[in-house]
Protein backbone atom coordinates (compact mmCIF):
# COMPACT_ATOMS: atom_id res chain seq x y z
CA UNK A 1 0.00 0.00 0.00
CA UNK A 2 2.88 2.35 0.81
CA UNK A 3 6.17 1.93 -1.02
CA UNK A 4 9.05 4.18 -0.17
CA UNK A 5 12.40 3.92 -1.92
CA UNK A 6 15.56 5.86 -1.03
CA UNK A 7 13.54 8.78 0.27
CA UNK A 8 15.62 11.84 1.05
CA UNK A 9 14.88 15.34 2.31
CA UNK A 10 17.40 18.06 3.01
CA UNK A 11 16.82 21.54 4.39
CA UNK A 12 19.87 23.55 3.45
CA UNK A 13 22.83 21.70 4.90
CA UNK A 14 20.66 19.62 7.23
CA UNK A 15 19.53 16.16 6.13
CA UNK A 16 16.22 15.36 7.83
CA UNK A 17 15.51 12.09 6.04
CA UNK A 18 18.37 10.12 4.57
CA UNK A 19 17.89 7.26 2.13
CA UNK A 20 14.86 5.70 3.80
CA UNK A 21 13.14 2.70 2.19
CA UNK A 22 10.22 0.65 3.51
CA UNK A 23 6.98 -0.98 2.48
CA UNK A 24 3.66 -1.12 4.27
CA UNK A 25 1.28 -3.83 3.09
CA UNK A 26 -2.44 -3.32 2.70
CA UNK A 27 -4.32 -3.76 5.96
CA UNK A 28 -1.15 -3.48 8.02
CA UNK A 29 -0.53 -1.27 11.06
CA UNK A 30 2.95 0.13 10.76
CA UNK A 31 4.53 2.08 13.61
CA UNK A 32 7.28 4.54 12.80
CA UNK A 33 9.36 5.14 15.90
CA UNK A 34 12.23 7.45 16.59
CA UNK A 35 13.52 10.10 19.01
CA UNK A 36 12.59 13.75 18.61
CA UNK A 37 13.95 15.20 15.41
CA UNK A 38 14.68 11.81 13.88
CA UNK A 39 12.67 12.57 10.73
CA UNK A 40 9.28 10.99 11.48
CA UNK A 41 7.14 14.02 10.83
CA UNK A 42 9.18 15.05 7.80
CA UNK A 43 8.59 11.58 6.35
CA UNK A 44 4.85 11.85 7.01
CA UNK A 45 4.77 15.29 5.41
CA UNK A 46 6.39 13.92 2.29
CA UNK A 47 4.00 10.96 2.22
CA UNK A 48 1.02 13.31 2.56
CA UNK A 49 2.05 15.77 -0.20
CA UNK A 50 2.87 18.62 2.20
CA UNK A 51 6.57 18.53 1.36
CA UNK A 52 8.40 17.67 -1.82
CA UNK A 53 11.14 15.07 -1.34
CA UNK A 54 14.68 16.00 -2.33
CA UNK A 55 15.14 12.54 -3.75
CA UNK A 56 13.71 9.03 -3.87
CA UNK A 57 10.33 7.61 -4.79
CA UNK A 58 6.99 7.28 -3.01
CA UNK A 59 3.97 5.26 -4.02
CA UNK A 60 0.63 5.36 -2.21
CA UNK A 61 -1.82 2.72 -3.39
CA UNK A 62 0.13 2.61 -6.66
CA UNK A 63 0.03 6.39 -7.10
CA UNK A 64 2.90 8.84 -7.09
CA UNK A 65 1.80 11.65 -4.75
CA UNK A 66 3.99 14.11 -6.65
CA UNK A 67 2.29 13.66 -9.98
CA UNK A 68 -1.18 12.57 -8.83
CA UNK A 69 -1.60 14.80 -5.81
CA UNK A 70 -5.37 14.83 -5.63
CA UNK A 71 -5.84 11.15 -6.40
CA UNK A 72 -3.29 10.35 -3.70
CA UNK A 73 -4.92 12.73 -1.22
CA UNK A 74 -8.25 10.95 -1.66
CA UNK A 75 -6.58 7.75 -0.46
CA UNK A 76 -5.43 8.92 2.94
CA UNK A 77 -6.53 10.62 6.13
CA UNK A 78 -4.19 12.21 8.62
CA UNK A 79 -4.12 13.26 12.24
CA UNK A 80 -1.33 15.81 12.61
CA UNK A 81 1.14 16.02 15.43
CA UNK A 82 0.32 19.65 16.17
CA UNK A 83 -3.11 21.26 16.25
CA UNK A 84 -4.90 21.89 12.98
CA UNK A 85 -8.40 22.94 14.03
CA UNK A 86 -10.11 26.25 13.38
CA UNK A 87 -10.69 27.69 16.85
CA UNK A 88 -13.37 30.12 15.72
CA UNK A 89 -15.56 27.35 14.37
CA UNK A 90 -17.53 24.93 16.53
CA UNK A 91 -16.65 21.26 16.82
CA UNK A 92 -19.53 20.45 14.50
CA UNK A 93 -18.43 23.01 11.91
CA UNK A 94 -14.85 21.78 11.96
CA UNK A 95 -16.08 18.30 11.11
CA UNK A 96 -18.47 19.71 8.52
CA UNK A 97 -15.66 21.56 6.70
CA UNK A 98 -13.56 18.39 6.74
CA UNK A 99 -16.43 16.24 5.46
CA UNK A 100 -17.12 18.63 2.58
CA UNK A 101 -13.44 18.91 1.65
CA UNK A 102 -13.24 15.11 1.54
CA UNK A 103 -16.45 14.77 -0.48
CA UNK A 104 -18.33 12.74 2.12
CA UNK A 105 -22.01 12.71 0.96
CA UNK A 106 -24.33 14.85 3.06
CA UNK A 107 -26.39 12.12 4.80
CA UNK A 108 -23.45 9.85 5.50
CA UNK A 109 -21.51 12.87 6.75
CA UNK A 110 -24.18 13.82 9.28
CA UNK A 111 -24.46 10.25 10.50
CA UNK A 112 -20.75 9.72 10.90
CA UNK A 113 -20.26 13.11 12.56
CA UNK A 114 -22.83 12.18 15.16
CA UNK A 115 -21.34 8.71 15.72
CA UNK A 116 -17.81 10.03 16.06
CA UNK A 117 -18.69 12.96 18.31
CA UNK A 118 -20.51 10.51 20.58
CA UNK A 119 -17.70 7.97 20.44
CA UNK A 120 -15.12 10.57 21.48
CA UNK A 121 -17.52 12.12 24.00
CA UNK A 122 -17.78 15.52 22.42
CA UNK A 123 -21.44 15.37 21.42
CA UNK A 124 -22.63 17.61 24.26
CA UNK A 125 -20.10 20.27 23.28
CA UNK A 126 -20.60 20.10 19.52
CA UNK A 127 -21.91 23.66 19.23
CA UNK A 128 -19.12 25.24 21.25
CA UNK A 129 -16.27 27.07 19.58
CA UNK A 130 -13.16 24.91 19.55
CA UNK A 131 -11.03 27.64 21.14
CA UNK A 132 -12.95 27.04 24.36
CA UNK A 133 -11.94 23.36 24.41
CA UNK A 134 -9.24 21.86 26.61
CA UNK A 135 -6.14 20.36 25.00
CA UNK A 136 -7.43 16.82 25.36
CA UNK A 137 -10.81 17.70 23.85
CA UNK A 138 -9.15 19.34 20.85
CA UNK A 139 -7.03 16.26 20.36
CA UNK A 140 -10.09 14.01 20.49
CA UNK A 141 -11.84 16.19 17.96
CA UNK A 142 -8.88 16.01 15.59
CA UNK A 143 -8.84 12.26 15.89
CA UNK A 144 -12.60 12.05 15.29
CA UNK A 145 -12.07 14.22 12.23
CA UNK A 146 -9.42 11.84 10.91
CA UNK A 147 -11.99 9.05 10.92
CA UNK A 148 -14.76 11.09 9.28
CA UNK A 149 -14.03 9.96 5.77
CA UNK A 150 -12.98 6.35 5.30
CA UNK A 151 -9.46 6.57 3.93
CA UNK A 152 -7.52 3.61 2.57
CA UNK A 153 -4.48 4.76 4.51
CA UNK A 154 -4.57 6.52 7.86
CA UNK A 155 -1.58 8.55 9.03
CA UNK A 156 -1.46 9.17 12.77
CA UNK A 157 1.41 11.45 13.84
CA UNK A 158 1.74 11.05 17.62
CA UNK A 159 -2.04 10.88 17.99
CA UNK A 160 -2.00 10.12 21.72
CA UNK A 161 0.10 13.13 22.69
CA UNK A 162 -1.70 14.82 25.59
CA UNK A 163 -4.51 12.29 25.87
CA UNK A 164 -5.63 10.62 29.09
CA UNK A 165 -5.49 6.80 29.30
CA UNK A 166 -9.25 6.53 28.68
CA UNK A 167 -9.06 8.44 25.42
CA UNK A 168 -5.92 6.57 24.43
CA UNK A 169 -7.68 3.27 24.83
CA UNK A 170 -10.69 4.55 22.95
CA UNK A 171 -8.43 5.69 20.12
CA UNK A 172 -6.46 2.47 19.76
CA UNK A 173 -9.50 0.23 19.93
CA UNK A 174 -11.09 2.36 17.22
CA UNK A 175 -7.92 2.21 15.12
CA UNK A 176 -7.87 -1.57 15.48
CA UNK A 177 -11.54 -1.74 14.58
CA UNK A 178 -11.26 0.26 11.35
CA UNK A 179 -8.13 -1.69 10.54
CA UNK A 180 -9.89 -5.02 10.93
CA UNK A 181 -13.35 -4.15 9.65
CA UNK A 182 -12.54 -1.67 6.87
CA UNK A 183 -9.04 -2.95 6.08
CA UNK A 184 -7.57 0.52 6.56
CA UNK A 185 -3.80 0.60 6.40
CA UNK A 186 -2.40 2.54 9.36
CA UNK A 187 0.89 4.40 9.49
CA UNK A 188 1.55 5.83 12.95
CA UNK A 189 4.23 7.46 15.02
CA UNK A 190 4.31 7.50 18.81
CA UNK A 191 6.66 7.92 21.72
CA UNK A 192 4.79 5.31 23.77
CA UNK A 193 6.55 2.03 23.08
CA UNK A 194 3.90 -0.06 24.82
CA UNK A 195 1.30 1.32 22.42
CA UNK A 196 3.40 0.48 19.40
CA UNK A 197 4.04 -2.98 20.81
CA UNK A 198 0.36 -3.58 21.37
CA UNK A 199 -1.08 -2.12 18.18
CA UNK A 200 1.48 -2.36 15.41
CA UNK A 201 2.02 -5.35 13.17
CA UNK A 202 5.37 -4.06 12.07
CA UNK A 203 7.74 -1.36 13.27
CA UNK A 204 10.37 0.83 11.67
CA UNK A 205 12.89 2.65 13.85
CA UNK A 206 14.36 5.87 12.45
CA UNK A 207 17.24 7.82 13.92
CA UNK A 208 19.15 10.81 12.49
CA UNK A 209 17.09 10.44 9.33
CA UNK A 210 18.14 6.85 8.74
CA UNK A 211 16.06 3.72 9.17
CA UNK A 212 18.00 1.64 11.70
CA UNK A 213 15.67 -1.34 12.16
CA UNK A 214 12.54 -2.75 10.62
CA UNK A 215 10.36 -5.75 11.45
CA UNK A 216 7.68 -7.12 13.76
CA UNK A 217 7.91 -5.99 17.40
CA UNK A 218 8.97 -9.55 18.25
CA UNK A 219 11.69 -9.62 15.61
CA UNK A 220 13.06 -6.29 16.75
CA UNK A 221 13.20 -7.44 20.34
CA UNK A 222 14.95 -10.66 19.30
CA UNK A 223 17.35 -8.81 17.02
CA UNK A 224 18.46 -6.55 19.87
CA UNK A 225 18.24 -9.26 22.53
CA UNK A 226 15.94 -7.21 24.74
CA UNK A 227 12.78 -7.93 26.72
CA UNK A 228 10.65 -4.91 25.90
CA UNK A 229 10.30 -2.66 22.91
CA UNK A 230 11.37 0.28 25.07
CA UNK A 231 14.71 -1.37 25.78
CA UNK A 232 15.11 -2.34 22.15
CA UNK A 233 14.39 1.25 21.14
CA UNK A 234 16.95 2.65 23.56
CA UNK A 235 19.51 0.12 22.42
CA UNK A 236 18.96 1.07 18.78
CA UNK A 237 18.88 4.83 19.21
CA UNK A 238 21.12 5.31 22.26
CA UNK A 239 20.09 7.02 25.46
CA UNK A 240 21.28 10.57 24.79
CA UNK A 241 18.50 13.10 24.92
CA UNK A 242 17.83 14.79 21.62
CA UNK A 243 17.81 18.49 21.16
CA UNK A 244 14.25 19.58 20.56
CA UNK A 245 15.42 22.45 18.39
CA UNK A 246 16.53 19.92 15.78
CA UNK A 247 12.83 19.32 15.19
CA UNK A 248 12.07 19.28 11.50
CA UNK A 249 9.57 22.11 11.73
CA UNK A 250 12.18 24.35 13.30
CA UNK A 251 14.73 23.31 10.76
CA UNK A 252 12.26 24.23 8.10
CA UNK A 253 11.45 27.59 9.62
CA UNK A 254 15.12 28.35 9.84
CA UNK A 255 15.58 27.31 6.27
CA UNK A 256 12.62 29.35 5.15
CA UNK A 257 14.06 32.42 6.80
CA UNK A 258 17.40 31.86 5.12
CA UNK A 259 15.63 31.44 1.86
CA UNK A 260 13.47 34.51 2.06
CA UNK A 261 16.38 36.50 3.45
CA UNK A 262 18.48 35.52 0.47
CA UNK A 263 15.84 36.74 -1.91
CA UNK A 264 15.32 40.10 -0.34
CA UNK B 1 -17.47 23.63 -6.05
CA UNK B 2 -18.62 22.56 -2.60
CA UNK B 3 -15.06 23.06 -1.34
CA UNK B 4 -15.10 26.67 -2.53
CA UNK B 5 -18.47 27.16 -0.87
CA UNK B 6 -17.49 25.71 2.50
CA UNK B 7 -14.28 27.74 2.67
CA UNK B 8 -16.18 30.88 1.67
CA UNK B 9 -18.72 30.12 4.39
CA UNK B 10 -15.92 29.62 6.91
CA UNK B 11 -14.52 33.10 6.24
CA UNK B 12 -17.98 34.56 6.60
CA UNK B 13 -18.67 32.77 9.88
CA UNK B 14 -15.36 33.86 11.31
CA UNK B 15 -16.13 37.43 10.31
CA UNK B 16 -19.60 37.39 11.83
CA UNK B 17 -18.23 35.97 15.07
CA UNK B 18 -15.60 38.64 15.54
CA UNK B 19 -18.02 41.43 16.46
CA UNK B 20 -15.44 43.31 18.47
CA UNK B 21 -13.19 43.33 15.44
CA UNK B 22 -15.97 44.60 13.17
CA UNK B 23 -16.57 47.54 15.48
CA UNK B 24 -12.85 48.17 15.85
CA UNK B 25 -12.28 48.22 12.12
CA UNK B 26 -15.11 50.75 11.74
CA UNK B 27 -13.33 53.10 14.11
CA UNK B 28 -10.36 53.97 11.92
CA UNK B 29 -12.36 54.96 8.82
CA UNK B 30 -14.67 56.94 11.10
CA UNK B 31 -11.73 58.92 12.44
CA UNK B 32 -10.65 59.84 8.95
CA UNK B 33 -14.19 60.63 7.90
CA UNK B 34 -15.21 62.74 10.85
CA UNK B 35 -11.96 64.39 11.90
CA UNK B 36 -10.46 65.03 8.47
CA UNK B 37 -13.86 65.38 6.82
CA UNK B 38 -14.96 68.19 9.08
CA UNK B 39 -11.51 69.45 10.06
CA UNK B 40 -10.21 70.11 6.55
CA UNK B 41 -13.67 71.02 5.21
CA UNK B 42 -13.29 74.83 5.42
CA UNK B 43 -9.83 74.83 3.73
CA UNK B 44 -11.05 72.51 0.99
CA UNK B 45 -14.11 74.56 0.14
CA UNK B 46 -12.13 77.81 0.23
CA UNK B 47 -9.82 76.27 -2.38
CA UNK B 48 -12.88 75.83 -4.56
CA UNK B 49 -13.17 72.02 -4.42
CA UNK B 50 -16.59 71.91 -2.73
CA UNK B 51 -17.43 69.77 0.29
CA UNK B 52 -14.48 67.79 1.66
CA UNK B 53 -16.82 65.54 3.59
CA UNK B 54 -18.53 64.44 0.36
CA UNK B 55 -15.13 64.06 -1.26
CA UNK B 56 -13.49 61.93 1.44
CA UNK B 57 -16.43 59.56 2.06
CA UNK B 58 -15.75 57.34 -1.01
CA UNK B 59 -12.07 57.38 -0.06
CA UNK B 60 -12.86 56.14 3.42
CA UNK B 61 -15.10 53.40 2.01
CA UNK B 62 -12.27 52.36 -0.31
CA UNK B 63 -9.88 52.34 2.63
CA UNK B 64 -12.01 49.97 4.66
CA UNK B 65 -12.38 47.62 1.68
CA UNK B 66 -8.62 47.74 1.10
CA UNK B 67 -7.75 46.98 4.71
CA UNK B 68 -10.21 44.18 5.31
CA UNK B 69 -9.56 42.42 1.99
CA UNK B 70 -5.78 42.52 2.23
CA UNK B 71 -5.85 41.38 5.87
CA UNK B 72 -8.19 38.52 5.07
CA UNK B 73 -5.53 37.21 2.69
CA UNK B 74 -2.78 37.72 5.21
CA UNK B 75 -5.03 35.73 7.60
CA UNK B 76 -3.34 32.76 5.94
CA UNK B 77 -0.52 33.41 8.38
CA UNK B 78 -2.81 32.80 11.33
CA UNK B 79 -4.04 29.61 9.70
CA UNK B 80 -0.46 28.56 9.25
CA UNK B 81 0.27 29.35 12.89
CA UNK B 82 -2.80 27.53 14.22
CA UNK B 83 -2.41 24.65 11.80
CA UNK B 84 -5.71 24.87 9.97
CA UNK B 85 -3.86 25.57 6.73
CA UNK B 86 -2.41 22.02 6.76
CA UNK B 87 -5.87 20.57 7.13
CA UNK B 88 -6.99 22.29 3.92
CA UNK B 89 -3.78 21.57 2.05
CA UNK B 90 -3.91 17.79 2.48
CA UNK B 91 -7.57 17.62 1.48
CA UNK B 92 -8.28 16.06 -1.93
CA UNK B 93 -9.23 19.43 -3.39
CA UNK B 94 -7.19 21.25 -6.03
CA UNK B 95 -5.33 24.10 -4.38
CA UNK B 96 -6.82 26.56 -6.82
CA UNK B 97 -10.26 25.84 -5.33
CA UNK B 98 -8.96 26.42 -1.81
CA UNK B 99 -7.40 29.68 -2.94
CA UNK B 100 -10.62 30.78 -4.68
CA UNK B 101 -12.75 29.89 -1.65
CA UNK B 102 -10.54 31.93 0.64
CA UNK B 103 -10.28 34.87 -1.75
CA UNK B 104 -14.04 34.99 -2.34
CA UNK B 105 -14.65 34.71 1.40
CA UNK B 106 -12.18 37.47 2.15
CA UNK B 107 -13.61 39.76 -0.51
CA UNK B 108 -17.16 39.11 0.66
CA UNK B 109 -16.33 40.17 4.20
CA UNK B 110 -14.47 43.21 2.84
CA UNK B 111 -17.55 44.18 0.81
CA UNK B 112 -19.75 43.83 3.89
CA UNK B 113 -17.30 45.95 5.84
CA UNK B 114 -17.24 48.57 3.06
CA UNK B 115 -21.05 48.62 2.97
CA UNK B 116 -21.17 49.17 6.71
CA UNK B 117 -18.81 52.12 6.32
CA UNK B 118 -20.94 53.46 3.48
CA UNK B 119 -23.99 53.20 5.72
CA UNK B 120 -22.24 55.08 8.50
CA UNK B 121 -21.15 57.72 5.99
CA UNK B 122 -24.75 58.22 4.88
CA UNK B 123 -25.89 58.46 8.49
CA UNK B 124 -23.16 61.03 9.15
CA UNK B 125 -24.35 63.17 6.27
CA UNK B 126 -22.87 61.77 3.06
CA UNK B 127 -25.28 62.15 0.13
CA UNK B 128 -24.67 60.21 -3.11
CA UNK B 129 -25.62 62.26 -6.16
CA UNK B 130 -28.30 59.70 -7.07
CA UNK B 131 -29.46 56.27 -5.91
CA UNK B 132 -28.04 54.44 -8.95
CA UNK B 133 -24.64 55.44 -7.69
CA UNK B 134 -24.88 53.04 -4.78
CA UNK B 135 -25.05 49.73 -6.72
CA UNK B 136 -22.39 51.06 -9.10
CA UNK B 137 -20.14 51.92 -6.16
CA UNK B 138 -20.82 48.44 -4.82
CA UNK B 139 -19.53 47.08 -8.13
CA UNK B 140 -16.30 49.01 -7.66
CA UNK B 141 -16.07 47.71 -4.10
CA UNK B 142 -16.30 44.15 -5.45
CA UNK B 143 -13.41 44.80 -7.86
CA UNK B 144 -11.28 46.46 -5.18
CA UNK B 145 -12.01 43.66 -2.72
CA UNK B 146 -11.13 40.86 -5.17
CA UNK B 147 -7.94 42.58 -6.26
CA UNK B 148 -6.59 43.14 -2.77
CA UNK B 149 -7.82 39.83 -1.35
CA UNK B 150 -5.80 38.13 -4.10
CA UNK B 151 -2.80 40.31 -3.26
CA UNK B 152 -3.27 39.40 0.40
CA UNK B 153 -3.25 35.68 -0.42
CA UNK B 154 -0.08 36.13 -2.46
CA UNK B 155 1.58 37.89 0.48
CA UNK B 156 0.21 35.44 3.05
CA UNK B 157 1.54 32.53 1.00
CA UNK B 158 5.00 34.03 0.85
CA UNK B 159 5.43 35.02 4.50
CA UNK B 160 6.47 32.43 7.05
CA UNK B 161 5.53 34.19 10.27
CA UNK B 162 4.15 37.38 11.73
CA UNK B 163 7.49 39.19 11.67
CA UNK B 164 7.01 40.25 8.09
CA UNK B 165 3.60 41.66 8.87
CA UNK B 166 4.80 45.09 10.03
CA UNK B 167 6.91 45.42 6.91
CA UNK B 168 3.90 44.72 4.71
CA UNK B 169 1.77 47.11 6.70
CA UNK B 170 4.23 50.03 6.53
CA UNK B 171 5.73 49.53 3.11
CA UNK B 172 2.74 48.25 1.18
CA UNK B 173 -0.68 48.75 2.74
CA UNK B 174 -0.23 52.29 4.05
CA UNK B 175 1.41 53.56 0.84
CA UNK B 176 -1.38 51.98 -1.22
CA UNK B 177 -3.85 53.87 0.92
CA UNK B 178 -2.09 57.24 1.06
CA UNK B 179 -1.16 57.26 -2.64
CA UNK B 180 -4.65 56.33 -3.80
CA UNK B 181 -6.04 59.84 -3.62
CA UNK B 182 -8.46 58.70 -0.95
CA UNK B 183 -7.79 61.93 0.92
CA UNK B 184 -6.76 64.42 -1.77
CA UNK B 185 -7.71 65.14 -5.39
CA UNK B 186 -5.42 63.44 -7.93
CA UNK B 187 -5.91 66.08 -10.59
CA UNK B 188 -3.59 69.12 -10.76
CA UNK B 189 -0.77 67.41 -8.86
CA UNK B 190 2.95 67.51 -9.60
CA UNK B 191 4.41 65.11 -12.17
CA UNK B 192 6.03 62.74 -9.68
CA UNK B 193 2.95 62.35 -7.50
CA UNK B 194 0.71 62.01 -10.55
CA UNK B 195 2.95 59.25 -11.85
CA UNK B 196 3.18 57.39 -8.53
CA UNK B 197 -0.53 57.59 -7.83
CA UNK B 198 -1.28 56.25 -11.31
CA UNK B 199 0.66 53.08 -10.35
CA UNK B 200 -1.61 52.44 -7.36
CA UNK B 201 -4.56 50.20 -8.27
CA UNK B 202 -6.63 51.66 -5.44
CA UNK B 203 -6.48 55.08 -7.15
CA UNK B 204 -8.65 53.68 -9.92
CA UNK B 205 -11.08 52.10 -7.48
CA UNK B 206 -11.60 55.29 -5.54
CA UNK B 207 -11.70 57.41 -8.69
CA UNK B 208 -14.41 55.08 -10.00
CA UNK B 209 -16.42 55.25 -6.78
CA UNK B 210 -16.24 59.04 -6.77
CA UNK B 211 -17.31 59.16 -10.40
CA UNK B 212 -20.51 57.28 -9.62
CA UNK B 213 -21.24 58.73 -6.18
CA UNK B 214 -20.42 62.43 -6.60
CA UNK B 215 -22.01 64.97 -8.92
CA UNK B 216 -19.97 65.82 -12.01
CA UNK B 217 -20.08 69.45 -10.97
CA UNK B 218 -18.16 68.82 -7.76
CA UNK B 219 -15.75 66.09 -8.89
CA UNK B 220 -13.49 65.79 -11.96
CA UNK B 221 -12.49 62.13 -12.50
CA UNK B 222 -8.73 61.71 -12.76
CA UNK B 223 -8.87 58.72 -15.11
CA UNK B 224 -12.44 58.20 -16.28
CA UNK B 225 -14.76 55.38 -15.35
CA UNK B 226 -13.81 53.04 -18.22
CA UNK B 227 -10.11 53.33 -17.53
CA UNK B 228 -10.93 52.64 -13.86
CA UNK B 229 -12.86 49.49 -14.71
CA UNK B 230 -10.27 48.27 -17.17
CA UNK B 231 -7.31 48.77 -14.84
CA UNK B 232 -9.08 47.14 -11.88
CA UNK B 233 -10.15 44.14 -13.97
CA UNK B 234 -6.74 43.61 -15.58
CA UNK B 235 -4.66 44.13 -12.42
CA UNK B 236 -7.17 42.07 -10.42
CA UNK B 237 -6.91 39.16 -12.87
CA UNK B 238 -3.13 39.29 -12.82
CA UNK B 239 -3.07 39.30 -9.00
CA UNK B 240 -5.56 36.40 -8.85
CA UNK B 241 -3.29 34.33 -11.07
CA UNK B 242 -0.24 35.41 -9.08
CA UNK B 243 -1.96 34.66 -5.76
CA UNK B 244 -3.01 31.23 -6.98
CA UNK B 245 0.55 30.56 -8.13
CA UNK B 246 2.06 31.61 -4.80
CA UNK B 247 -0.57 29.58 -2.95
CA UNK B 248 0.22 26.48 -5.00
CA UNK B 249 3.85 26.74 -3.90
CA UNK B 250 3.19 26.66 -0.15
CA UNK B 251 5.09 23.98 1.71
CA UNK B 252 4.55 23.38 5.40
Amino acid sequence: MIHVRNLKKTFGAFTAVDDVSFDVAEGEIFAFLGPNGAGKTTTIKMLTTLLKPTGGAIELDGLNPLTHQNEARKRFGIVFQDPSLDGDLTAWENLEVHGVLYHVPHKLRRRRMEELLKLFELWERRNDQVKKFSGGMKRRLEIARGFLHTPRILFLDEPTLGLDPQSRNQLWSHVKKVNEVERVTVFLTTHYMDEADRVAHRIGVIDHGKLVAQGTPKAIKEQTGTESLEEAFLKLTGSTIRDESADSADQMRQFAKMWSGGRR
Amino acid sequence: MSAIYILWLRELKRYMRSRAQIVASLAQPMLYLLVLGFGLGPVFSRAGYGSYFQFIAPGVIGMSVLFSSIFSGIGLLWDRQFGFLKETLVAPVPRIQIMIGRTLGGSTTAIIQGSLVMLVCVVAGFRPVNLYGIPLALGFMVLIALLFAALGVAIGSSLQDMQGFQLIMNFLVMPIYFLSGAMFPLSNQGKVLTFVTSLDPLSYGIDGMRSVLLSSASFQPAFGIFTDLLVLAVVGSILLVFGAYRFSKIEI
